[in-house]
């Protein structure tokens, strides 16, 4: 096994039960992920991206082959034990930023410190961190209904960002919000992975989000059709950076 | 993560307002009517130990038998022997004899003729001695309305009642007609020194309180009295203390038999005392069983449908990494503090209205015309250390079976289904 790989996925496949047969959702995927990738799974709607993107979070468990996250694999993991690689290794973005709505912006943030062993010191300094990240300190004390969809993603970012995890899943991110937004929480990731090493692996069909991706993997009826590294080309000029790129398939 | 719920609680009303408003209420009617429950039972048990039943009493095996009709004819003879028995074998208690029993005052005008004519109840007990505790034990100089409390022998009291009926006032002398302990008639004239209302409805109507050597006197009794109570020194009725007295007693005369054997009862064994006590605790476990199934439900169902606006948020917590056992412990512990913040309130407001009760009470006077056991006529509250804590049960358990029942939902989430779920 390449260990400079996080996810590796091998002929995985995932079916659902349906009516008396299977419905074959994923069919015989292989993918490898290296640290610090910016990638997107891409396709039409019920091409799989959800689904594939469930099992990498350890929310789902394939039918077949294996899919190992950082070294544990998921078919093999208890319910807790698949919950505690979500809570120290991995981080989720929603397209509907999910975030509690009776707790401040700093409280929805520093949630998952508190699964976590942190001190209250060492949570205050995480928080303020994640937040300064993504732009909002001066909104620490606000109420989710008083901010706008671009700042609530963004706190969104925050909280999944907050605890450094390893790898970042977004699904429809910018699905909510206008261009400016988009571009803006989609630069501030693609900083973030930058500046901390952290994978994100995003599903969407957005032309804006597949602007900024550097690995883009084409979903077509649960397979994949195309694994192809974009070239700077491809995107806007500004944000490349010519680092190469790592794990892809062909 | 303690301060985090709390802080939930207390900002999300829909969450925290409803079920405490249940429990406030479910609480402190459980604190008021325990309260009140224990004020009237505690007076019924007071009134009844003090005018009729003693703690314990010794009365003859016939007199037993026939005690609503208060036999003089089966009176405990020896009386002098027994009391010394029972003083020296039980030092700790307070022994005193009593006569009870039926008979007429006549009130006659200033012809001796017969004016007015009715049945009173007639208490006999120790009202002259100088080291007598029974004037304070009945509580006499506070219940006399008019006039004193008999100074002497040949004074008696009369209910208040019965005078009004009789027309008779302090000062006044009434003819009693009974009958001896031989069972031939007696007639006896007797100055009204007072009247009297204890509050219990069942004396109120005629009862007539002399002195015991006035009663012994009139009935030909001389070693002899119809029953001797015994008292627990503290004043309170404790029923296992009194069960080993009895025991002890009972079987000291097992071989004697007869309907002159001397034979000691308890406060429960008399006057349905037994029945009805057991009937009242019934009641108030049933009371508080079905107040927190009641709440249990309310709050299940509150629970449920916090649960569904909280979808959103239990299902984030899974995604994150929140185990499911964590999840739901934390609902739990949710339900705790809503629980106690809502008990609390409950008891405050519980014990509001209990010391109005204590204070006011209600009466019942009229209800309590025909009871036999003696009721008080006026149903106050009281307060005891329990209700402090007591309401703690109900509010407590009915939140947390409320939400351990709604809660049950988040273990059949089905973590597959979150990002779905979290998209819409
Ligand atoms: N729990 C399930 N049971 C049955 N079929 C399912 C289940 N989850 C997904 N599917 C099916 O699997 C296919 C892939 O679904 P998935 O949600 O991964 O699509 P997607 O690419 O994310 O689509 P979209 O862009 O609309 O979000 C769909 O046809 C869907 O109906
Ligand atoms: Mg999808």
């Amino acid at each position: 096994m390449d260990n400079s790989n996080i996810i590796q996925i091998e002929n995985m496949w995932k079916q659902f039960p349906m009516g008396g047969g299977k419905f074959t959702a994923l069919e015989n995927i292989n993918l490898t992920f290296g640290k610090g990738e910016f990638a997107g799974l891409v396709g039409p709607s019920g091409s799989g991206k959800t689904t594939l993107l469930n099992i990498i979070g350890s929310l789902d468990v394939p039918t077949k082959g294996s899919t190992i996250i950082l070294d544990k694999s998921i078919s093999d993991l208890t319910h807790k034990e698949a919950a505690q690689l979500r809570n120290h290794h991995l981080g989720f973005i929603f397209q509907t930023y999910n975030l509690l709505p009776v707790y401040t912006v700093f409280e929805n943030v520093e949630y998952p410190l508190l699964l976590l062993d942190y001190t209250s010191d060492e949570r205050h300094k995480a928080v303020l961190d994640a937040l300064e990240w993504v732009g909002l300190s001066d909104k620490e004390k606000s109420r989710p209904a008083q901010l706008s969809g671009g700042e609530s993603q963004r706190v969104a970012i925050a909280r999944a960002m907050v605890k450094r995890p390893e790898i970042v899943l977004a699904d429809e991110p910018t699905a909510n919000l206008d261009a400016e937004n988009s571009h803006h929480i989609l630069q501030m990731m693609e900083k973030l992975n930058k500046e901390l090493e952290t994978t994100f692996i995003f599903a969407t069909h957005d032309e804006k989000v597949i602007k900024y991706i550097r690995r883009k993997i084409s979903l077509l009826d649960g397979k994949i059709e195309k694994d192809e590294h974009l070239e700077m080309g491809d995107r806007r000029p500004e944000t490349g950076d010519g680092r190469p790129e790592t794990g892809g398939r062909a | 993560m303690f301060k985090f719920l709390l802080k939930g609680i207390l900002r999300d009303h829909h969450r925290s307002l409803f079920p405490i408003v249940i429990v406030v209420l479910g609480v402190s009617l459980t604190v008021l009517a325990h309260c009140w429950i224990n004020g009237i039972l505690g007076d019924m048990i007071d009134f009844n130990a003090k005018y009729s039943t003693g703690h314990v009493k010794i009365v003859t095996n016939g007199y037993e038998d026939n005690m609503d009709q208060m036999p003089v004819e089966l009176a405990l003879g020896n009386v002098d022997e027994l009391l010394a028995k029972v003083r020296k074998d039980y030092p700790k208690m307070e022994w005193v004899e009593r006569i009870r029993f039926g008979g007429l005052i006549d009130a006659p005008d200033n012809k001796g003729e017969t004016r007015a004519q009715g049945p009173a109840l007639g208490l006999a007990v120790d009202l002259l001695s100088p080291d007598t505790k029974e004037v304070e034990r009945l509580n006499i100089n506070k219940s006399i309305v008019r006039g004193k409390s008999p100074e002497k022998n040949g004074e008696i009291l009369i209910s208040d009642e019965l005078a009004d009926k009789l027309k008779v006032i302090p000062g006044q002398i009434v003819t009693l007609m009974t009958s001896t302990m031989y069972g031939s008639m007696a007639m006896q004239n007797y100055i009204v020194s007072g009247t009297i209302k204890f509050g219990v409805t069942a004396m109120d109507k005629g009862a007539m309180i002399l002195d015991i050597t006035d009663a012994k006197y009139v009935m030909d009794m001389q070693d002899e009295v119809s029953e001797i109570l015994g008292y627990f020194s503290n004043g309170i009725y404790n029923n296992v203390s009194a069960t080993t007295v009895q025991n002890r007693f009972n079987a000291a005369y097992k071989d004697s038999t007869g309907e002159f054997a001397p034979v000691m009862l308890k406060l429960r064994d008399q006057n349905e005392l037994a029945s009805m006590l057991d009937y009242i605790s019934r009641m108030i476990s049933i009371f508080i069983s079905v107040f927190v199934l009641a709440m249990s439900i309310v709050l299940w169902n509150a629970g449920l449908l916090g649960g569904l606006r909280r979808y959103g948020e239990m299902g984030l917590r899974l995604a994150i990494g929140e185990f499911k056992g964590r999840v739901y412990r934390s609902l739990i512990y949710e339900s705790v503090i809503v629980g106690f913040i809502g008990s609390a309130i409950g008891t405050i407001i519980g014990l509001g209205a209990a010391f109005y009760l204590q204070e006011v009470g209600l009466d019942f006077s009229d209800l309590m015309q025909n009871a036999t056991v003696l009721w008080p006529g006026v149903f106050r509250a009281k307060i005891t250390l329990p209700a402090y804590y007591i309401g703690f049960i109900p509010g407590l358990i009915s939140t947390v079976i409320g939400t351990m029942l709604s809660g049950i939902g988040i273990y059949k989430r089905q973590t597959a289904q979150l990002f779905k779920e979290l998209e819409t």
